[in-house]
């Protein structure tokens, strides 16, 4: 059931006049059998790879919980009798036991992850060495929508226990609810449990504000979803499918088609998502913050797919950097490499961990792997690079200067967008050997020739582009101005929220890219 | 108070959705008016005022090759067309449950060229029969058997949703007839008076089963019963075009059929000669359809058998009908008129549906 489906609006309208219809306490309820039946819809063979995580973190969690308020109560009741040796010895000896399980959930999980996702790329792999007699068989496995989603953040929510952040859940129904609500599921945000938990069980009462202001930001996600993104999708898909015959300015065109395409796809998905559970009076965390206004890669990284961002700074990052054998690198690399090598190596190598994992977590290629360490490179180098930008910015007095920030803009977004082809080609050395045509091919003649009317996409979609290109980019200012938006303008003005909201309306069913002749894109960061 | 103005103001604004959603929806429409002109055919019949003792239901073969409008004048018999172009088994019947809603002819023709299509088609067909139905159960019962892959009901209680893109290739015709559209058959039949001999056809490809398809066949039988039930007629036909083939397979099914339910059945392939068929000046497009003349012979044929067979009203005596219908001779010959003119003008027609899709 896609989002942009009649299928899933008429769900929707269902779930949300059942929501206040049903009694407070019960709400979550109906959103557990909602969420349910939405994954059941797109297989119900899904729900059971969820349902051995909701177990198995449920069980895990209770048992850390256990062993936490053990340890507690232990200490606390013999404070006075146990030396600080054998208090040591006894929080050693639970913590032992804690990462025990927690290891054997994190192996349970993730192998779950690893096997359905990623068997077929490692056969495709070992068959590089293989003879072509020997060569083994791609295996047909279910892939559970958004189980990379759902699993990262069932994991964040055992990690928080283990580390007694948070309480475990008692309820199961509570936690797979947590774990499986239904506008967050295919496409994240990735939330944690201390976020969600409390307004995702609490019954909201019906605001007409909150209604309103989910309702508006759900409209604004399916325009630029079903206007933008499933409009611009045809060029893209024309532009890339044909490597040789599109080089030079059609890559670049591609490139930056592309990075307005995954834009709207992505964020339009998560105003969507954030605009269900808002008209539900539940608040999910937000998973962007203008991210084609950052001024260099480490902020953008800040500004995009937040959620997955501090995920895996948190639950990466942080564990790697301060684990034993990384510390005891970081002291030996001080001693033997010097002081500034020494106290880089640690940064150097969780990044590493981290991107490697953002790659592959994105996908089962190579192109993902590499897409994740360029962006490793880049933010590497950026950061060794500071020192000169600082000398350069303090010696032209350019820092903080409009016209220097709107080239860091653009800088970072032709830089980020570059790197992104890897999500685009077929393979590696494709991608590269085609982002180098834009240096060296320079068939400026594509813009005026008309053959970027015979990419799929007519005069009228450009037209329609064009438009949705100043609309969002108008919104954006005015968020960089005002905050929300929507609040603004609620505030400013009743009458004009509603008419803007009913022109969105009949913008996206006119305008939109859907229906008998389209073929309505999959959320593209459905397949994560 | 408060209250009471954000309750009138979602109401106006709600209003103002709901408004603007529906002229964008007739905008987008097809208007069916120039070229593709059978799309307008299956609403024409609404805006009837005269009783039909005969209704024809079919396809191609049976809008394009029997003249209403003779009938009426030589045999005083008032009858319908319920045809749209490649119209299937089960449009026809719902078609058919659909014209019982507002009045219970004497005699209803089926052309049976379509038993031969047993699953939906084509999504574009399927819109030109259906989109001009009236909504009723048969109407949902219609749209729910004719949809292919990719359709969606929903885009049938909403066109606007399925024509939205249409708003970048509005012609003039969009907003000519945005509130009211002109009549493009005479009570069903579609007039063509230009004129193309009868050519070859390929030869019929050999089929691994000649066997009626049971969904379309289990239409029949609704049909049948239908009739039955509203002491209707049930006549078959088969339109006397020899393309697409008619294979003689399927032509014993129907003839069995008809033998086992009491029905009659006129294959008019077979009695080209009795009707007085002259396909090399009888054809508009080389044997697919008939043209004025064949179709004016049909009629001269088929509305003796008729009134032979049946009790018919001659409606001529009725001095309200034969008003109504003397406008739709007047339109009709006018018609004929003007195509016969713009024929001598330019060697073939330019309009009137003359870039029609054909089924």
């Amino acid at each position: 059931m896609l989002f942009t489906s009649y299928s899933f609006i008429a769900f929707l309208a269902v779930v949300i006049l059942l929501y206040y219809v049903f009694p407070k306490k019960a709400r979550w309820t109906l959103l557990l059998v909602a969420s349910c039946a939405f994954y059941a819809f797109a297989d119900y063979r899904y729900l059971f790879f969820i349902a051995v995580t909701a177990l198995s973190a449920y069980f895990a969690a209770l048992r850390l919980e256990r062993l936490n308020n053990t340890q507690k109560e232990y200490i606390g009741k013999n404070k006075d009798i146990l030396s600080s040796e054998e208090k040591k010895r006894y929080k050693e000896e639970i913590k032992k036991k804690k990462w025990r399980l927690l290891l054997l959930c994190l192996f349970l999980n993730l192998g779950i992850l690893s096997v359905t996702k990623y068997t077929n790329f490692v056969i495709a792999n070992i068959n590089h060495f293989l003879s072509d007699a020997s060569k083994l068989s791609p295996v047909d496995l279910i892939i559970p929508m958004g189980i990379s989603f759902y699993t990262f953040q069932t994991l964040s929510y055992v990690i928080d226990v283990y580390r007694a952040k948070t309480s475990a859940q008692h309820n199961f129904f509570r936690l797979f609810l947590f774990v499986s609500f239904f506008p967050q599921l295919v496409q994240g945000p990735i939330s944690r449990y201390g976020d969600l938990s409390e307004t995702l069980y609490e019954g909201h009462s019906f605001s007409a504000h909150s209604f309103s202001m989910g309702l508006m930001r759900v409209l604004w996600g399916y325009f630029k979803k079903v206007v933008i993104a499933d409009r611009i999708i045809t060029g893209v898909t024309s532009l890339i499918g044909s490597p040789e015959q599109y080089k030079g300015v059609y890559v670049f065109i591609a490139t930056m088609f592309y990075a307005f395409e995954l834009y709207c796809d992505f964020t339009g998905g998560i105003d969507i998502t954030i605009g269900i559970a808002e008209m539900m009076g539940i608040k999910v965390a937000e998973n962007f913050n203008l991210p084609y206004f950052s001024k260099n890669i480490k902020e953008y990284w800040n500004r995009w797919h937040i959620t997955m961002g501090t995920w895996f700074t948190d639950y990466i990052f942080y564990p790697i950097s301060v684990c034993g054998p990384m510390l005891k690198l970081s002291k030996w690399s001080r001693q033997h490499l010097g002081q500034n090598i020494g106290k880089r190596v640690t940064v150097y190598l969780s990044s590493l961990a981290v991107w490697l994992a953002t790659g592959i977590w994105h996908g089962a290629a190579w192109n993902f792997i590499v897409w994740g360490l360029m962006n490793y490179v880049v933010i590497m180098a950026s950061q060794e690079m500071e020192p000169l930008y600082a000398r350069f910015h303090k010696r032209f007095n350019v820092s903080g200067k409009p016209l220097y920030e709107v080239f860091q803009i653009i800088r970072t977004v032709l830089l980020m967008s570059f790197i992104r082809m890897f999500d685009c080609y077929r393979d590696v050395p494709l991608t590269f050997r085609m982002v180098g045509t834009v240096f060296t091919t320079f068939n400026f003649s594509a813009f005026t020739d008309g053959s970027l009317l015979k990419i799929g996409l007519t005069g009228a979609d450009y037209i329609v582009l064009l438009a949705g290109f100043v609309i969002v980019l108008s919104v954006s200012l005015v968020k960089v101005k005002v905050g929300n938006v929507r609040e603004y303008v609620y505030e400013n003005s009743n009458v004009l929220f509603y008419v803007l909201a009913a022109l969105l309306l009949i913008m996206t069913v006119v305008f939109g890219a859907y229906g008998v002749g389209y073929d309505s894109a999959q959320f593209i960061y459905n397949q994560f | 108070m408060k209250r009471v103005k954000k309750i009138i103001f979602a109401f106006v604004i709600a209003c103002f959705v709901i408004c603007a959603f529906a002229f964008l929806q007739r905008l987008v429409m097809p208007k069916y008016q120039t070229g593709i002109v059978e799309g307008s055919m299956i609403e024409e019949y609404y805006d009837e005022e005269v009783p039909h003792e005969v209704v024809f239901i079919g396809d191609c073969e049976v809008y394009e090759n029997i003249s209403t409008v003779r009938l009426y004048e030589k045999y005083g018999v008032s009858s319908y067309i319920r045809g749209s172009a490649q119209q299937l088994a089960w449009q026809s019947y719902y078609l058919l449950e659909d014209t019982l809603r507002y009045e219970t002819p004497k005699v209803v023709v089926f052309n049976v060229l379509s038993l031969k299509y047993d699953t939906p088609q084509s999504e574009a067909y399927n819109r030109m029969t259906l989109d001009g139905m009236r909504w009723s159960k048969s109407k949902a019962k219609a749209v729910n058997a004719s949809m292919t892959e990719g359709e969606h009901f929903v885009e049938y209680v909403f066109p606007l949703l399925r024509y939205h893109s249409r708003i970048f290739e509005l012609t003039e015709d969009d907003f000519v007839h945005l509130f009211s559209k002109d009549k493009v058959t005479h009570s069903g039949y579609y007039m063509r008076v230009d004129s193309k001999p009868e050519g070859e056809f390929p030869e019929p490809m050999p089929l691994r089963d000649y066997t009626l398809g049971e969904n379309a066949m289990s239409y029949l039988d609704r049909m049948t019963e239908l009739c039955r039930e509203n002491g209707i007629e049930l006549v078959l036909m088969k339109a006397p075009t020899k393309y697409p083939h008619w294979y003689d397979e399927w032509d014993r099914q129907i003839v069995e059929y008809a033998a086992d339910n009491g029905l009659q059945y006129l294959n008019f392939i077979d009695m080209r000669d009795e009707v007085g068929l002259d396909m090399s000046v009888d054809t508009y497009d080389a044997g697919l359809h008939l043209n004025l003349s064949g179709a004016e012979k049909m009629a001269d044929f088929f509305g003796c058998w008729l009134t032979e067979c049946f009790e018919l009203t001659d409606f001529r005596q009725d001095e309200r009908v034969s008003g109504i219908w003397k406008e739709k001779s007047d339109y009709y010959y006018e018609m004929k008129q003007k195509q016969t003119s713009e024929l001598e003008q330019y060697g073939e027609l330019v309009s009137f549906g003359a870039n029609a899709v054909k089924d």
